[in-house]
């Protein structure tokens, strides 16, 4: 659905923050692009819906594709229009408008009735944001935030979703809740995700095949469920041992211990 | 009614249909505020203009209603295609920039344009006559100037149609959403060139309408762009980015004006109405220093 073909990312004209990433995301599946802070993937995103651009960043080698037609240069609104859109890390609602005005801004590419049958869809999604319809975002808890930045984005129709960190700083038992309507979203919707995350644990769990980024590079990719097997990914990225117990920090050096994938 | 209560009155009328005046212009800074984040400097040169040609479209008609119906035309279309001209040529290369450089552009703006006009339309003052009748209009104890009705109508008829806009039409929240949030805004497929040209035109057509009903009240010449300083404790006092927040910041700008000049100038000799405004507005910036309308900035604690 979504390919994203060894692009380079420079901002500014000389800071070169991507090297070469290439990620493929299938139809109807999440994919989840993991990496510690600083490694390039929120960048990755916004290489990909175009926002880069206001933020003086350029896509300077490699395409990226979606559906088989070339998005890379666009702007962002017109990528927008066909059907790919970037939910932003840390909810970024638009806190003085109300939740349905939030909606309807979301759904600004479709027309009228469009709208209207989105707005009941991510009602019936989200029944926690009909019931505070009529208050100003900037107002509704951290959880309720996401659900709308969430629901904005489902606004557009979109086929592919990229999802910025969607649980920061929640509550474990929202971030549940929040992937699990995800999930269900996937698989009803037919969407494509593209799951950055810091939460890999949970990320692996829901994703299909994943890709872990550092320093501007993809250093490993494979399906989510080999992955989570995988030594380095225990040991960094979800804190196990070798044997699968939750590692104490007491009994390890870890800093003896060398990530495999850079030698 | 005793002479003093006629007098508080009238005072308060003449006030009240002057402020809305006022928040007629300063609804050409809420406007650009609101979506562009930029204060306009040059508010009061977009009314000098079109109150300029204004006086030059009526001068060449020989009919006064045709000459007047010609001249709000001209101006709105000459404003509105303004306002689009300098969001591409001026503004749009600023975007992504820090927003001072988008207000130091107006500022320039402001003393292109002021300079500009003298050599152009030369340095004389020029009458701007409507067809509406002479007499004054009675209202209890005030009599009032027709010309300060007329504009105190049209600034209702058009802060009822910019609410109307803002709260109920898609380009209206898609609007206020890109004020909120740029970035967010075009990721949600939002063209913010397009809404921030619309938001200059928007600017435009009040300051057309604005500078034909200053224009024809004091005359006209470069001297009319000091309206768009006069507006700034309205603004300030009603918050930069509301409609509402511009009527009443209007309102009482007005009121302070017409009391403190019916009140104090007596003692004092003249000269507090110009003054006034600019005291109430340090108190008032005391105390909500985001005005009495204007959005805070939202914390969740």
């Amino acid at each position: 659905m979504l390919a994203i073909n060894n692009i380079e990312v420079v901002y500014d004209r000389v800071i070169l923050v991507l090297k070469g990433v290439s990620i493929e995301v299938g139809e109807g599946s999440i994919t989840t692009l993991l990496g510690a802070n600083g490694a390039g993937k929120t960048t990755t995103l916004k290489a990909i819906s175009g926002v880069l651009r206001s933020e003086r960043g350029e896509v300077t080698k490699g395409t990226v594709q979606l559906a088989g037609r070339r998005i890379d240069g666009m702007r962002a609104h017109d990528v927008t229009r066909l059907g790919l859109v970037q939910v932003f890390e840390g909810r970024r609602v638009f806190e003085h408008l109300t939740t349905e005005e939030n909606l309807i801004a979301g759904g600004h590419v479709k027309d009228a009735a469009t709208v209207k049958q989105g707005i009941d869809m991510v009602y019936s999604y989200f029944p926690r944001l009909k019931e505070r319809r009529a208050q100003v975002s900037g107002y509704l808890s951290g959880g309720e935030q996401q659900m709308l930045a969430i629901g904005r984005a489902l606004m557009s129709r979109p086929k592919v979703v990229l999802l910025d960190e969607p649980s920061l700083g929640l509550a474990p038992m929202l971030v549940e809740e929040i992937f699990g309507i995800v999930s269900r979203l996937v698989k009803q919707e037919r969407l494509s995700v593209l799951l950055v995350e810091q939460n890999a644990a949970m990320a692996l769990t829901v994703a299909e095949h994943g890709y872990v980024m550092e320093n501007g590079r993809i250093v490993l990719e494979g399906p989510a469920a080999k992955l989570r097997d995988n030594s380095d990914i225990k040991e960094f990225y979800l804190g196990l041992n070798e044997g699968g117990a939750r590692k104490s920090y007491h009994d390890t050096k870890h800093y003896k211990r060398r990530k495999r994938w850079l030698s | 009614m005793s002479e003093d209560l006629g007098f508080f009155i009238a005072l308060m009328l003449n006030g009240l249909s002057i402020g809305l005046m006022y928040s007629l212009i300063a609804l050409g800074f809420v406007l650009v505020y609101k979506s562009t984040d930029a204060i306009n400097f040059a508010q009061g040169e977009f009314v000098m203009m079109a109150a300029l040609i204004g006086a030059v479209v009526v001068a060449f008609n020989t009919s006064p209603i045709l000459g007047a119906i010609l001249a709000v035309l001209v101006v709105l279309a000459v404003m509105i295609g303004f306002g689009f001209g300098l969001e591409r040529v001026v503004l749009r290369p600023l975007l992504g920039r820090p927003i001072v450089a988008v207000i130091m552009a107006t500022i320039g703006l402001a003393a292109v344009l002021r300079g500009l006009t003298p050599i152009i339309f030369g340095g004389e003052t020029r009458a701007l006559p409507l067809p509406i009748p002479d007499d004054p209009v009675v209202i209890g104890p005030a009599t009032l100037p027709p010309i300060q009705v007329l504009g105190a109508a049209v600034a209702i008829v058009l802060f009822a149609g910019f609410s109307w806009f803002f709260k109920k039409s898609r380009m209206g929240v898609a609007m206020r959403a890109v004020a909120d949030n740029q970035q967010v805004a075009q990721a949600m497929g939002i063209n913010v060139e397009r809404y921030f040209a619309l938001a200059w035109a928007m600017a435009g057509i009040v300051s057309a309408l604005g500078g034909i009903v200053w224009g024809s009240m004091l005359g006209v010449d470069v001297q009319i762009a000091v309206v768009g300083l006069k507006v700034f404790p309205v603004v300030i006092l009603g918050g930069l980015d509301s409609i509402g927040g511009a009527v009443v910041g209007g309102l009482i700008i007005g009121v302070v004006e017409s009391l403190a000049a019916g009140y104090l100038d007596p003692y004092v000799g003249g000269g507090t109405k110009d003054f006034a405004p600019y005291l109430l507005m340090i108190l008032v910036l005391m105390f909500r220093p985001y005005g009495i309308f204007g959005k805070r900035q939202i914390e969740r604690v």
